[in-house]
């Protein structure tokens, strides 16, 4: 179990990490999801002790890490774009960290042999990394991350250098490895795909600090902030008047007992329309009771094999994204009738960051 | 076409003096006469010089490798206020002339030095008066704070660029710090420490001005005895058959060097600036602390001591030398007035560069355009010269330059020499520029419509510009400062200031010491001033190999 309390990171006077609490439990695989440069990557190398902290705790299954050196803390880290010494060949890699704890030879050997064989690169002991693909690089430095069987193991966006196929297919691949390992595993990613289908809850990260953990499911449910709703990619976000009972919304009032809601002030708050909230309504489905009809003007019209991806302008002059599905396919121009589902409507807490 | 001018450069005064010297060596009476080499090479003093300046060039290594490998991390990796300047000024030692650097050991180590001065304010009338001078221990210190750069340089500058992720894996890993620099960092470094240590291997080897000063009975190096024995002795066939000693183990050097670098150009490396950061953990401040101390004791007190040694005369500190230095002093034990060494040195100094500059630039050029073994060839052979020692050249010019025009009494051999012994510095400078030059720069300014003369001029010209002008630099840095070859080919009546403070060394009085103090720091700041005009246009490729 890791447990992170009260932690500020700093680079050269500036502040990465401010006061930031955090914990994954045993066997828990814990995203952090967030842009580039909102401190994740700071705050993997300080669990790893390659950062000092300015203040707070890092506790390891009960151990306080203070004073540790890297070397001392029994983690891993798979580093972004990997590290791979070029130096030594896969088997060495990968043999690099049981041969330092002092593993005499026929272990080290069945250490690289396991690891090799749980991430599928059996067979590929003498190889030159240089050789290696980028997806055959990404895996030896998951075998060479796990070998020593670290407590913690660490992944900085193991996948951020790969193209974008080869992501899709490590993706399917990596649940199984994590859990056949059992570790409890820290994973920092920017994209949040990786994130909901790796992770038993994500931690949204903002210029050092954590906006919101949840469950997958729960995020994508409840976002927050309107800076967790953009960064999952929902939107837009728009600004109502919301009141004790009722909420205005550009296409009519609703009570506010029906919308759905993040923790919201009253007076102008952000809202955000949640996945699935919206739909085209057609003459077999019409908009029902729960939902507000909305009359919008096709503007952009993209084709996406199974179905057509919409731009819509509204009367009341918000862009949306709605898709439509087959036997309905509007062209630009064309008038249609939305229908928001009043439960969808979600109102978004303070957003400190602005 | 532009090979021409390199090629007879090289022809006429590299390629004909060596084979003059060889000749003479094998067949001093007309006929090749082995017994000649064979009788030299099994004379036990001809073994012991070798034998010496063998060792002596293997210790000086080590320790350099020794001294300067944390220091190169120190100056790489980690990020403290004023780095930069010491970056700089511990590349100074490196351009300084040799005969500044016998100077600057003969006031740090001798009976009046600062040492002794602390040695006698602690202990009182008891305190042992220390001195060094002419000892194997002065050698070796002047060699280090001579090569000290080199090493920080060429280890460094790849240092800086060596992903440090990599290192921070292996601590994750489990290794100690000294585990990850055994088994990640030394591997990686490995080329550039190597190529270093053949560079620093070949200097000391060659090792004239320093070892003529500090050195004495049984402490000389082949190129001593060379001159030893062309100047006292007069036993041509003896220098001769030292020199292609000396040639032998240089070439043997170089080849090693070749190799070595030839390995090391496939790693992914990263901008330095990305690497460096401050010291943040009590042992990082003590590792850096102890550096920069190490710095200010060998690299910087040297330096500080000379300047001060330069303010002493008979009664006390006062300016006489200075005086004397640049104001007619018909006393002097110089044939001619101080002032005119300078003149001369500086005269001498930028002709030398322009030739330098012309042939070294004429090759580097034809090196990149040319295909395949012309370009490989071109490299290899400008680099001769920079491993066959100055006085081999010296010598090779007094033998063989009576033919085809007599050269020998000619002032022009000055610069001559000095600029045979500048052109692979500048080869080395121009030569990674011009080949980092993009051919889609050139590309994309053709298809904007740019004539080949305008590309030339818009594309090449600007950025090989700042280039040639560290080359012309670092060029006038080295003939300013050149001794081993300006000894045997400068004459009597024009000495440069290097010749004059030689000069003033070999006669005894406080006053001529003192003056060669001031002529040594005057020098000194000469080629300080050429160096550190370089630095400012950061191609930072000065002392790194």
């Amino acid at each position: 179990m890791l447990e992170i309390d009260h932690l500020t990171l700093a680079y050269d006077d500036t502040v990465v990490v401010e006061d930031l609490a955090l914990t994954a439990a045993d066997g828990e695989v814990l995203c952090v999801l967030g842009p580039s440069g909102c401190g994740k990557s700071t705050l993997l190398r300080a669990v790893a002790g390659l950062e000092p902290p300015v203040t707070g705790t890092i506790h390891l299954d009960g151990r306080d890490l203070a004073g540790l050196r890297p070397d001392q803390r029994d983690v891993g880290l798979m580093f972004q774009e990997h590290a791979l010494f070029p130096h030594r060949n896969v088997a060495e890699n990968v043999a690099f960290g049981p041969r330092v704890h002092g593993l005499d030879r026929d272990a080290v050997r069945q250490r690289v042999a396991e690891a090799l064989s749980l991430v599928g690169l059996s067979g590929t002991e003498f190889r030159h990394v240089d050789e290696l693909s980028g997806g055959e690089r990404q895996r030896v430095a998951l075998a060479r991350a796990i070998a020593p069987r670290p407590r913690l193991l660490m992944l900085d966006e193991p996948l951020g250098s790969l193209d974008r196929a080869l992501q899709t297919r490590l993706l399917e691949d990596l649940p199984r490895v994590l859990s056949q390992l059992g570790t409890t595993v820290v994973y920092v990613t920017h994209d949040q795909d990786e994130a909901l289908s790796l992770a038993d809850r994500i931690a949204v990260m903002r210029a050092g600090r954590i906006e919101q953990q949840d469950t997958p499911a729960e995020l994508w449910r409840s976002p927050r902030t309107a800076f967790v709703a953009r960064f999952l990619g929902l939107g837009p976000v728009m600004a109502v008047q919301a009141d004790a009972d009722t909420v205005t919304t550009p296409w009519g009032r609703v009570p506010r007992a029906e919308v759905s809601d993040a923790g919201a002030a009253t007076g102008t708050v952000e809202t955000v329309l949640l996945p699935e909230a919206l739909r085209l309504a057609t003459g077999h489905q019409p908009p029902g009771d729960d939902e507000l009809a909305v009359t919008a003007t096709v503007v952009i019209r993209r084709f996406q094999g199974d179905h057509l991806r919409l731009g819509v302008d509204t009367a009341t002059g918000q862009r949306l994204q709605v898709a439509a599905w087959r036997g309905q396919l509007p062209e630009v121009g064309d008038e249609v009738t939305l229908a928001i589902e009043v439960a969808g409507i979600h109102l978004l807490a303070d957003d400190p960051g602005g | 076409m532009l090979l021409v001018v390199p090629v007879v450069f090289l022809g006429w005064f590299f390629v004909w003096p060596v084979t003059s010297i060889v000749g003479l060596g094998l067949a001093p009476d007309g006929e090749v006469e082995l017994g000649v080499l064979a009788r030299a090479l099994t004379d036990q003093s001809v073994r012991s010089v070798a034998w010496f300046t063998l060792w002596q060039a293997v210790v000086s290594t080590v320790l350099t490798l020794l001294v300067a490998i944390p220091g190169a991390y120190a100056l790489s990796r980690q990020e403290f206020p004023g780095r930069r300047a010491l970056q700089a000024a511990v590349t100074v030692p490196f351009v300084l002339p040799t005969v500044v650097v016998g100077s600057a050991f003969l006031a740090l180590l001798g009976p009046r030095s600062p040492v002794n001065a602390a040695l006698v304010a602690v202990l009182g009338d008891a305190a042992p008066t220390l001195d060094l001078r002419r000892t194997v221990t002065a050698i070796l210190l002047a060699h280090v704070f001579f090569n000290y750069a080199v090493v920080v340089r060429t280890v460094g500058g790849l240092w800086s660029m060596l992903d440090p992720r990599l290192e921070d894996a292996a601590r994750v890993l489990g290794a100690s710090r000294w585990r990850t620099f055994r088994e990640v960092s030394l591997p990686l470094l490995s080329p550039a420490i190597a190529a270093s240590a053949a560079i620093v291997f070949l200097f000391t080897f060659t090792s004239f001005g320093v070892v003529l000063i500090l050195g004495g009975p049984g402490r000389a190096t082949i190129e001593v005895e060379i001159h030893r024995a062309t100047t006292q002795l007069l036993d041509l066939p003896l220098a001769s058959t030292l020199a292609l000693l000396q040639l032998v183990a240089v070439l043997s050097a170089l080849a090693v060097y070749g190799h070595l670098t030839r390995r090391a150009q496939q790693q992914r490396l990263v901008a330095a600036a990305s690497t460096r950061r401050p010291p943040r953990s009590r042992a990082e401040r003590w590792f850096l602390g102890t550096n920069l101390a190490v710095i200010v004791v060998l690299v910087l007190s040297p330096l500080a001591v000379l300047v001060e040694r330069s303010f002493v005369t008979a009664t006390g500190y006062g300016l006489d030398n200075w005086r004397r230095l640049l104001v007619d002093d018909p006393s002097s034990v110089l044939a001619v007035p101080a002032g005119e060494a300078v003149r001369n040195s500086l005269l001498f100094g930028t002709s030398a560069t322009l030739v330098a500059l012309v042939v070294g630039g004429l090759a580097a050029t034809a090196a990149t355009v040319g295909r395949g073994w012309i370009t490989g060839a071109v490299d290899r052979a400008l680099m001769v010269p920079l491993g066959t020692s100055a006085v081999t050249v010296g010598f090779g010019f007094l033998i063989a330059l009576d033919r085809p025009l007599d050269l020998r009494g000619s002032p022009l051999l000055v610069p001559l020499a000095q600029a045979l012994i500048a052109t692979p510095f500048v080869v080395r400078t121009l030569l990674p520029v011009l080949r980092s030059i993009d051919q889609r720069l050139r590309d994309a300014a053709a298809v904007l419509g740019a004539s080949p003369l305008r590309v030339w001029r818009e594309v090449d010209l600007p950025i090989i510009g700042r280039a040639l002008l560290v080359a012309a630099g670092f060029s006038f840095a080295i003939a300013v400062g050149e001794f081993g070859a300006t000894v045997f080919v400068a004459r009597a009546n024009l000495p440069t200031m290097p010749v004059a403070i030689f000069r003033l060394l070999g006669r005894p009085g406080v006053a001529n010491f003192g003056q060669a103090m001031a002529m040594s720091t005057l020098l000194a700041a000469i080629t300080a001033a050429a160096l550190l005009a370089i630095d400012r246009l950061r191609v930072g490729s000065v002392g790194r190999f």
